[in-house]
């Protein structure tokens, strides 16, 4: 496997423009006869197709949704990020580019991060352009928040529902291309894998998810924009339909896999309350700019009413373990340490499975100082959502929070022209591994969607039709036939399964064996745990699952269970990454690797690198590659919350 | 707690449906969907037909769930979606009634989902700004009133769920189609394409088949943003504009 990440050569700041004037293009005339296949209709997908489609490319975009408005993308809660400077605060690209290397703890490669600091400027104008209702200050213009830990007010926001309006702006840009005629729309279609034509990626086999009917698309590139793969722990802050399943088939046809065990675990969700769990809800991050993170200080506290344990009882732990930063740490230090007191038996609230695992987030001092009403005026809605899941108010009780598994930082791997490793095939938003190293910062993944679809693939994939693209041809090609009966297959052999076990449940179990091994925390020994129950559980998935009904008809469970599929075997090749990266970073901790304090330690010696998985069919282990990481520009510097 | 459930089954949109009783053992701390998918793996372990439903965020914003809890859409609690309804709201031994959304341009997929497709297409029909990507001016060029852009935000926000074309007796859409031209209406950079996107959506809200608006206000009532009345007074405004200025 050929890892040639493209990257300009020349100075940082100059290095996408020179990139950009390279690049070959394909001629106005011509773009219309390049048929091009979307996978997604999220904030990437949307944008791409959208974009695609006015430059005149013919597009078909794909989505699992009954609308492409419903993608995963519409739940983001708290920002986008843009070095646009409004607060003449200090911001500039230079500094949202450093923050995002050094947030993802030194793991992603310079000139992507700062091209995306670069397009985070023209992203604001776009949304705005299209009627996305941002916040305003009383004199018009645009408002900025500060959000999760920087120390510049970067963050554009619409209410609690930035992610909603932002792809309800590229929605709206797709729409008006279906409306033109230059983008078909297919909702209710799955993406079951990819087909190759001579090596390159020529088309899609897909599930209608109505009928049930299993078909070959060609196109004459592929790009794929299907999204993150939280939902591997069964429970996350993802949609439910979120999955592996599209990047995994890629992978298994010869696409690169990029540190699968990079995964981002949020500091602030509502805990579980029962085993009939089925998602975990996030409460926004801006919270802990006015709660207090408390536990009982004694075990014989634990169970009692919050109110019946008084102040000195009360352990404070994030003010006390890191007096600077207090209760505003990044996400990854807040997350670990709600773990720890919770092992230590210390946690609160309903107890599931004999575990109390929840910490409280305490707004009474503010309420005290500032008032209900200012709290009410920044929180209200954030409070309602909580009171109607967990049944208590927040202006009264603490709320009880948990963290959860919120984003995937590992991905397809892509180079600097967002192509994998298989020509014609392009993978953007949290479906590749590109801009966030081993930790995303909050409010930067709108951003990388966005900058992926409307400002950087338009220019790169022309440059890939116009050097590398061979060939015209259309389904009638054996290639397409041959995936197509292999993918009924796998329905037929789907179907045949007649066990006892829902596969909700059997997908439970594979989630709790990745929390408790790959999850927070992980060693060397916990992982081999799982890389010993997880083929075991794969093998059970076979005797003891039930798959209902046809498939000729809309069936859910069969659309399940072709995903649980994936993430079993997912599942094994992200604890063999986190097992291979024996270092702490970002959202990796390896608990053998950490300081007496229990903060992270990265070994730069030995993985400053991307790890790249390469398929070697199902029965061997996969092969490693490396992308070595340079850093030209910044010094690498260990982070410190203290 | 126990629950008795009547619940819309159907295979497909070609055969009739018809309400099947069941029932199932609940928490009060469950989702309403939750409960439902206790009573699927209940049904899967009998080796008995599971019940499909709509749904995907669980946190009240894409917009799939959809049902109409005893007669209602999005049940018993005001501007909560059916994925935000918790079993709290009922007491134990209810009996509870589980139907899809009901109008024509809706038709049942299977069980308890049901085609929107329509509410995409009305979209299409200039429900947009027509900006290419890279054309846009700064985005702080033009200033926007603070309360200009609360209110613009306020119609923006509907989900697209199609609760107010299932609760309205003449199944129609004039609130979805409200919200998305007022929203665009109120900002400058709707203002261009104002009149022309008032009467094309209209026209496709017509074509599809939904109903006439009689003001019964069920729309406001069971729509989970809150999206007021007032959007479909201004749509009637836009239309008018439309009309007046030979635009229709
Ligand atoms: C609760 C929550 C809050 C968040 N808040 C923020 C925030 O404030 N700021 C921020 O920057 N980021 C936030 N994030 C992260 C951010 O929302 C996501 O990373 C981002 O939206 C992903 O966009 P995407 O376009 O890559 O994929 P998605 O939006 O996940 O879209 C995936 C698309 O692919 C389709 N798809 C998937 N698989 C297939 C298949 N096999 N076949 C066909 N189609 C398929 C889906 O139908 C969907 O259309 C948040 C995430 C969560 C969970
Ligand atoms: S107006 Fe309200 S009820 Fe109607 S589609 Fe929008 S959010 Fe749903
Ligand atoms: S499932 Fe998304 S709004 Fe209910």
């Amino acid at each position: 496997m050929q890892l040639d990440a493209k990257l300009p050569s020349g100075p940082l700041r100059e290095k996408w423009d020179k990139h950009r004037f390279e690049l070959k293009l394909v001629n106005p005339a011509n773009k219309r006869k390049y048929r091009i296949i979307v996978v997604g209709s999220g904030l990437a997908g949307s944008s791409a197709a959208a974009s695609l489609a006015e430059l005149g490319y013919d597009v078909d975009c794909f989505c699992i949704q009954d609308s492409p408005r419903r993608a995963h993308s519409i739940a983001a809660q708290g920002g986008i990020n843009a070095a646009k400077n409004h607060q003449n605060d200090g911001d500039s690209i230079w500094r949202l580019f450093y923050d995002t290397v050094k947030g993802g703890d030194f793991r992603a490669r310079e000139a992507n991060v700062y091209r995306l600091a670069q397009i985070s400027v023209d992203i604001i104008d776009q949304c705005v352009a299209q009627g996305v209702p941002f916040a305003r200050e009383y004199g018009g213009m645009l408002d900025n928040r500060s959000f999760g830990g920087a120390q510049v007010s970067r963050t554009f926001y619409a209410r609690g529902q930035t992610g909603q309006q932002l792809l309800l702006g590229a929605y709206s840009a797709l729409m008006r291309m279906v409306d033109a005629g230059k983008v078909r729309m297919h909702v209710r279609h799955e993406m079951l894998d990819l087909v190759l034509v001579d090596g390159h990626a020529r088309g899609i086999v897909t599930r209608d998810l109505l009928t049930g009917e299993i078909g070959p698309w060609a196109a004459d590139a592929v790009v794929l924009c299907t999204g993150g793969y939280g939902n591997v722990f069964y429970l996350s802050t993802n949609a439910k339909a979120s999955n592996v399943t599209a990047a995994f088939r890629c992978y298994k046809r010869g696409a690169g896999f990029a540190n699968p065990c990079f995964t981002q675990i949020h500091p602030t969700c509502i805990p579980q309350s029962g085993n009939y769990q089925s998602k975990l809800t996030l409460m926004s991050e801006s919270l802990r700019n006015d709660g207090r993170v408390w536990v009982p200080r004694r075990l014989e506290l634990v169970g009692r009413k919050p109110s019946e344990i008084p102040e000195t009882d009360r352990y404070y732990y994030l003010e006390e373990r890191y007096p600077s930063f207090g209760n505003l740490v990044p996400r990854d230090v807040a997350s670990r340490a709600a773990k720890k007191v919770c092992d230590d038996g210390l946690g609160v609230g309903i107890a599931v499975g004999g575990r109390r695992n929840a910490v409280y987030l305490d707004f009474a001092d503010s309420i005290t100082r500032l008032g209900r009403k200012v709290i009410s005026d920044r929180y209200a809605n954030l409070f309602d959502m909580y009171e109607r899941i967990a049944g208590e108010s927040p202006y009264e009780v603490p709320m009880r929070i948990y963290p959860a598994v919120h984003y995937t930082m590992g991905g397809l791997w892509v180079d600097y022209n967002l192509m994998s490793t298989i020509p014609g095939l392009h993978v953007l938003g949290e479906a590749n591994f590109s801009d966030h190293g081993a930790n995303r910062l909050g409010a930067s993944a709108l951003m990388q969607g966005l900058a992926d679809g409307y400002f950087v693939l338009p220019y790169t994939i022309g440059h890939y039709l116009s050097t590398m693209h061979k060939g015209k041809f259309g389904v009638e090609r054996p290639e397409f036939a041959e995936v197509v009966r292999q993918q009924q297959a796998q329905t037929r052999r789907l179907l045949a399964l007649k066990g006892q076990r829902p596969v909700d449940d059997i997908h439970r179990e594979l989630g709790r064996i990745m929390w408790d091994y790959c999850g927070m925390g992980r060693n060397g020994d916990g992982l081999r745990k799982a890389l010993a129950a997880i083929p075991e559980l794969r093998e059970r998935f076979w005797t003891e699952a039930s798959v209902p009904g046809s498939g000729e008809e809309t069936n859910p469970w069969l659309e399940h269970a072709g995903r649980v599929v994936d993430f079993l075997q997912f599942a094994e090749l992200m604890c063999i990454d986190a097992l291979e990266r024996d270092e702490s970073c970002g959202g990796h901790f390896r608990e053998e690797h950490q300081t007496p304090e229990g903060e992270a330690v990265r070994d730069d010696e030995r993985f400053c690198h991307v790890t790249v998985w390469e398929d070697r069919g199902d029965d061997a282990a996969p092969a490693q590659h490396r992308e070595p990481l340079t850093f030209e520009n910044v010094k690498l510097a260990t982070r410190s919350y203290k | 707690m126990r629950l008795q459930l009547h619940i819309w089954r159907q295979k497909n949109s070609r055969e009739p449906g018809r309400l099947v009783p069941y029932a199932v053992q609940a928490d009060e701390h469950m989702s309403f969907l939750e409960m439902l998918d206790v009573l699927n793996a209940e049904l899967i372990r009998k080796g008995e037909d599971p019940i499909a439903f709509d749904h995907d965020c669980r946190e009240g914003i894409c917009g799939a769930c959809s049902l109409v809890i005893d007669g209602v859409p999005h049940g018993p609690r005001a501007a909560t979606t059916t994925c935000q309804i918790h079993m709290r709201e009922f007491p134990d031994g209810a009996e509870i009634t589980i139907e899809p959304w009901r109008a024509y341009a809706f038709p049942v997929v299977k069980d308890l989902m049901v085609d929107r497709s329509a509410l995409d297409r009305i979209i299409a029909a200039g429900g947009y700004v027509s900006v290419r990507t890279g054309a846009a001016p700064d985005a702080n060029a033009i200033p926007i009133g603070k309360n200009t852009a609360e209110k613009a935000f306020d119609y923006a926000a509907c989900i697209g769920c199609g609760a107010c074309v299932a609760a309205c007796p003449n199944a129609s859409a004039m609130l979805f189609v409200g919200a998305k031209v007022s929203h665009l209406a109120l900002l400058p950079q709707g203002q261009v394409e104002r009149t022309a996107r008032a009467s094309r959506m209209i026209a496709a809200m017509d074509a599809e088949s939904f109903g006439g608006c009689s003001n019964h206000g069920e729309c406001e009532a069971v729509c989970p943003k809150s999206i007021s009345l007032d959007a479909i007074a201004k749509l009637n405004r836009e239309f008018m504009r439309a009309v007046a200025t030979g635009e229709s």
